[in-house]
Protein backbone atom coordinates (compact mmCIF):
# COMPACT_ATOMS: atom_id res chain seq x y z
CA UNK A 1 0.00 0.00 0.00
CA UNK A 2 1.40 3.28 -0.82
CA UNK A 3 1.65 5.65 1.98
CA UNK A 4 0.69 9.30 1.70
CA UNK A 5 3.46 12.36 3.08
CA UNK A 6 1.66 14.39 4.01
CA UNK A 7 3.58 18.37 3.65
CA UNK A 8 2.59 21.05 5.99
CA UNK A 9 6.10 23.23 5.02
CA UNK A 10 4.87 26.21 2.42
CA UNK A 11 5.27 24.87 -1.21
CA UNK A 12 7.50 27.69 -2.67
CA UNK A 13 5.81 31.08 -3.87
CA UNK A 14 6.94 34.65 -5.02
CA UNK A 15 6.60 37.35 -2.38
CA UNK A 16 6.94 40.61 -4.69
CA UNK A 17 6.31 42.99 -1.57
CA UNK A 18 9.23 42.04 -0.04
CA UNK A 19 10.89 43.97 -2.79
CA UNK A 20 9.67 46.80 -1.23
CA UNK A 21 12.13 46.55 2.07
CA UNK A 22 14.69 46.27 -0.14
CA UNK A 23 16.74 49.18 -0.48
CA UNK A 24 18.84 50.52 -3.19
CA UNK A 25 22.19 49.96 -1.78
CA UNK A 26 21.48 46.85 -0.86
CA UNK A 27 21.04 45.64 -4.41
CA UNK A 28 24.14 48.35 -4.87
CA UNK A 29 25.84 46.43 -2.53
CA UNK A 30 25.33 42.62 -4.59
CA UNK A 31 26.25 43.99 -7.62
CA UNK A 32 29.65 45.44 -6.89
CA UNK A 33 30.44 42.35 -4.65
CA UNK A 34 28.95 39.89 -7.23
CA UNK A 35 30.96 41.87 -10.04
CA UNK A 36 33.99 41.90 -7.72
CA UNK A 37 34.68 37.73 -7.42
CA UNK A 38 33.48 38.09 -11.23
CA UNK A 39 36.67 39.90 -11.80
CA UNK A 40 39.26 38.22 -9.21
CA UNK A 41 38.19 35.03 -10.59
CA UNK A 42 39.08 35.59 -14.19
CA UNK A 43 42.32 37.15 -12.97
CA UNK A 44 43.17 34.07 -10.92
CA UNK A 45 42.71 31.57 -13.60
CA UNK A 46 44.83 33.97 -15.73
CA UNK A 47 47.81 33.90 -13.36
CA UNK A 48 47.48 30.37 -11.80
CA UNK A 49 45.82 28.83 -14.37
CA UNK A 50 42.03 27.23 -14.80
CA UNK A 51 42.44 24.63 -12.28
CA UNK A 52 43.07 27.15 -9.52
CA UNK A 53 40.90 29.93 -10.98
CA UNK A 54 38.03 27.35 -10.84
CA UNK A 55 37.72 26.83 -7.05
CA UNK A 56 36.39 30.42 -6.72
CA UNK A 57 33.17 29.86 -9.39
CA UNK A 58 31.68 28.32 -6.14
CA UNK A 59 33.21 31.31 -4.08
CA UNK A 60 30.18 32.32 -1.37
CA UNK A 61 30.83 35.90 -2.49
CA UNK A 62 26.98 37.57 -1.50
CA UNK A 63 26.25 34.88 1.25
CA UNK A 64 27.02 37.11 3.90
CA UNK A 65 25.47 40.30 2.32
CA UNK A 66 22.34 38.37 2.19
CA UNK A 67 22.31 36.58 5.53
CA UNK A 68 22.94 40.16 6.97
CA UNK A 69 19.63 41.34 5.17
CA UNK A 70 17.59 38.67 5.49
CA UNK A 71 18.57 38.78 9.32
CA UNK A 72 17.74 42.48 9.17
CA UNK A 73 14.67 42.66 7.34
CA UNK A 74 12.98 39.85 9.87
CA UNK A 75 13.81 41.63 12.89
CA UNK A 76 12.68 45.05 11.74
CA UNK A 77 8.98 43.13 10.66
CA UNK A 78 9.23 41.21 14.63
CA UNK A 79 9.71 44.77 15.98
CA UNK A 80 7.10 46.78 13.79
CA UNK A 81 4.93 44.26 15.81
CA UNK A 82 6.11 45.35 19.08
CA UNK A 83 8.10 41.94 19.58
CA UNK A 84 11.82 41.21 19.93
CA UNK A 85 12.91 39.87 16.40
CA UNK A 86 16.79 38.92 17.26
CA UNK A 87 15.44 35.19 17.23
CA UNK A 88 13.37 35.28 14.49
CA UNK A 89 15.91 37.05 12.75
CA UNK A 90 18.56 34.70 13.39
CA UNK A 91 16.64 31.75 12.51
CA UNK A 92 15.50 33.10 9.49
CA UNK A 93 19.62 33.50 8.13
CA UNK A 94 20.00 29.87 9.41
CA UNK A 95 17.50 28.76 7.43
CA UNK A 96 18.32 30.32 4.26
CA UNK A 97 22.15 28.65 5.39
CA UNK A 98 20.12 25.34 5.09
CA UNK A 99 19.03 25.92 1.89
CA UNK A 100 22.34 27.00 0.52
CA UNK A 101 23.68 23.70 1.91
CA UNK A 102 21.03 22.15 0.11
CA UNK A 103 21.69 24.32 -3.30
CA UNK A 104 25.66 23.31 -3.07
CA UNK A 105 24.29 19.81 -4.61
CA UNK A 106 23.28 21.51 -7.08
CA UNK A 107 26.41 23.35 -8.21
CA UNK A 108 28.17 20.47 -7.68
CA UNK A 109 26.09 19.15 -10.62
CA UNK A 110 25.98 21.84 -12.48
CA UNK A 111 30.11 22.01 -12.11
CA UNK A 112 29.55 18.38 -13.09
CA UNK A 113 27.80 18.84 -16.43
CA UNK A 114 29.59 21.77 -17.93
CA UNK A 115 32.76 19.81 -17.08
CA UNK A 116 31.29 16.35 -19.06
CA UNK A 117 29.73 18.08 -21.54
CA UNK A 118 31.53 21.49 -22.42
CA UNK A 119 33.91 19.59 -24.51
CA UNK A 120 31.42 17.90 -26.75
CA UNK A 121 29.02 20.46 -27.57
CA UNK A 122 28.46 23.74 -28.18
CA UNK A 123 28.92 26.15 -25.31
CA UNK A 124 25.30 27.28 -24.83
CA UNK A 125 23.73 23.90 -25.21
CA UNK A 126 26.26 23.21 -22.47
CA UNK A 127 25.19 26.01 -19.83
CA UNK A 128 21.17 25.40 -21.01
CA UNK A 129 21.59 21.65 -19.79
CA UNK A 130 23.74 22.75 -16.72
CA UNK A 131 21.49 25.14 -15.40
CA UNK A 132 18.37 22.64 -15.60
CA UNK A 133 20.50 20.33 -14.06
CA UNK A 134 21.52 22.72 -11.52
CA UNK A 135 17.57 23.56 -10.46
CA UNK A 136 16.21 19.84 -10.85
CA UNK A 137 19.08 18.46 -8.23
CA UNK A 138 18.08 21.69 -6.53
CA UNK A 139 14.56 21.62 -5.97
CA UNK A 140 14.58 17.54 -5.63
CA UNK A 141 16.73 17.58 -2.74
CA UNK A 142 15.04 20.55 -0.81
CA UNK A 143 11.62 18.61 -1.69
CA UNK A 144 13.16 15.50 -0.37
CA UNK A 145 14.47 17.05 2.86
CA UNK A 146 10.67 18.95 3.46
CA UNK A 147 8.99 15.68 3.01
CA UNK A 148 11.73 14.07 5.31
CA UNK A 149 11.14 16.90 7.88
CA UNK A 150 7.19 16.79 7.43
CA UNK A 151 6.54 12.94 8.07
CA UNK A 152 8.71 13.00 11.34
CA UNK B 1 37.96 47.15 -21.15
CA UNK B 2 37.72 43.17 -20.30
CA UNK B 3 38.22 44.00 -17.24
CA UNK B 4 34.86 46.60 -16.99
CA UNK B 5 32.43 43.77 -19.07
CA UNK B 6 33.72 40.94 -16.44
CA UNK B 7 32.72 43.03 -13.59
CA UNK B 8 29.61 44.63 -15.18
CA UNK B 9 28.15 40.93 -16.61
CA UNK B 10 29.16 40.06 -13.10
CA UNK B 11 27.54 42.16 -11.38
CA UNK B 12 24.31 41.58 -12.95
CA UNK B 13 23.86 38.15 -12.96
CA UNK B 14 24.48 38.03 -9.40
CA UNK B 15 22.18 40.53 -8.77
CA UNK B 16 19.65 39.04 -10.59
CA UNK B 17 19.73 35.32 -8.48
CA UNK B 18 19.84 37.43 -5.19
CA UNK B 19 16.93 39.71 -5.78
CA UNK B 20 15.14 36.55 -7.04
CA UNK B 21 16.10 34.91 -3.98
CA UNK B 22 14.61 37.83 -2.08
CA UNK B 23 11.25 37.39 -3.49
CA UNK B 24 11.43 33.64 -2.81
CA UNK B 25 9.16 32.56 0.18
CA UNK B 26 10.07 29.83 2.41
CA UNK B 27 13.35 30.64 2.83
CA UNK B 28 14.87 27.58 2.93
CA UNK B 29 13.77 27.34 -0.84
CA UNK B 30 15.33 30.99 -1.20
CA UNK B 31 18.72 29.89 0.18
CA UNK B 32 19.07 27.03 -2.67
CA UNK B 33 19.87 30.48 -4.47
CA UNK B 34 22.74 31.51 -2.46
CA UNK B 35 24.57 28.70 -4.22
CA UNK B 36 22.97 29.60 -7.52
CA UNK B 37 26.03 29.17 -10.72
CA UNK B 38 25.80 33.22 -10.36
CA UNK B 39 29.52 33.92 -10.94
CA UNK B 40 30.31 30.70 -12.69
CA UNK B 41 27.74 31.36 -15.31
CA UNK B 42 29.58 34.92 -15.95
CA UNK B 43 33.10 33.36 -15.69
CA UNK B 44 32.58 30.55 -17.58
CA UNK B 45 30.59 32.28 -20.64
CA UNK B 46 33.57 34.62 -20.70
CA UNK B 47 36.58 31.84 -20.23
CA UNK B 48 34.89 29.57 -23.39
CA UNK B 49 34.40 32.44 -25.33
CA UNK B 50 38.06 33.99 -25.37
CA UNK B 51 39.66 30.72 -24.40
CA UNK B 52 37.32 27.87 -25.64
CA UNK B 53 35.31 25.40 -24.34
CA UNK B 54 38.01 23.13 -23.09
CA UNK B 55 39.28 25.83 -20.97
CA UNK B 56 35.49 26.50 -19.58
CA UNK B 57 35.71 22.52 -19.06
CA UNK B 58 38.92 22.64 -16.74
CA UNK B 59 37.80 25.57 -14.98
CA UNK B 60 34.15 23.25 -14.08
CA UNK B 61 36.40 20.92 -12.91
CA UNK B 62 37.82 22.76 -10.46
CA UNK B 63 34.66 24.42 -9.32
CA UNK B 64 33.32 20.98 -8.33
CA UNK B 65 35.49 21.26 -5.13
CA UNK B 66 34.84 24.66 -4.90
CA UNK B 67 30.94 23.63 -4.60
CA UNK B 68 31.84 21.06 -1.62
CA UNK B 69 33.32 23.83 0.17
CA UNK B 70 30.33 25.96 -0.19
CA UNK B 71 28.15 22.84 1.16
CA UNK B 72 30.71 23.00 4.25
CA UNK B 73 30.31 26.51 4.37
CA UNK B 74 26.64 26.82 4.62
CA UNK B 75 26.77 23.95 7.17
CA UNK B 76 28.99 25.80 9.49
CA UNK B 77 27.27 29.13 9.21
CA UNK B 78 24.35 27.18 10.03
CA UNK B 79 25.96 25.46 12.98
CA UNK B 80 27.18 29.05 14.08
CA UNK B 81 23.96 30.51 14.67
CA UNK B 82 22.01 27.81 15.61
CA UNK B 83 24.39 26.40 18.46
CA UNK B 84 26.37 28.89 19.10
CA UNK B 85 23.84 31.88 18.53
CA UNK B 86 25.85 33.72 16.37
CA UNK B 87 24.64 36.85 14.70
CA UNK B 88 24.32 35.85 10.93
CA UNK B 89 27.01 38.62 9.87
CA UNK B 90 29.22 36.72 11.86
CA UNK B 91 28.93 33.57 11.15
CA UNK B 92 28.67 33.63 7.52
CA UNK B 93 31.75 35.85 7.81
CA UNK B 94 33.80 33.41 9.71
CA UNK B 95 32.49 30.29 7.93
CA UNK B 96 34.55 31.73 4.56
CA UNK B 97 37.47 30.50 6.19
CA UNK B 98 35.77 26.77 6.15
CA UNK B 99 35.10 27.54 2.92
CA UNK B 100 39.30 28.48 1.95
CA UNK B 101 40.05 25.34 4.22
CA UNK B 102 38.00 22.99 2.19
CA UNK B 103 38.38 24.13 -0.98
CA UNK B 104 41.87 24.84 -0.95
CA UNK B 105 42.53 21.37 1.13
CA UNK B 106 40.63 19.65 -1.93
CA UNK B 107 42.85 21.36 -4.24
CA UNK B 108 45.80 20.64 -2.72
CA UNK B 109 44.80 16.50 -2.40
CA UNK B 110 43.36 16.58 -5.48
CA UNK B 111 43.87 18.78 -8.11
CA UNK B 112 47.24 20.69 -7.92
Amino acid sequence: MMRRVQTFAPKPHLNWRALKTTRWYELALRFVFGGAITVIAGELAKAYGPVFGGLFLAFPAIFPATATLIEKHEKERKEKCGMSGAVRGREAAALCARGTETGSLGLISFGISVWLLAPRLNFALTLSIALCTWFAVSYSAWNMQRRRVCSH
Amino acid sequence: MEFVLRSVIGGLVVSFFAVFGDVLKPKSFAGLFGAAPSVALATLTLAAVAKGNLYAAHEARSMVAGAVAMGAYAWATMEAIMRRGWRGTAASSAALLVWFGCALGIWAVFLR
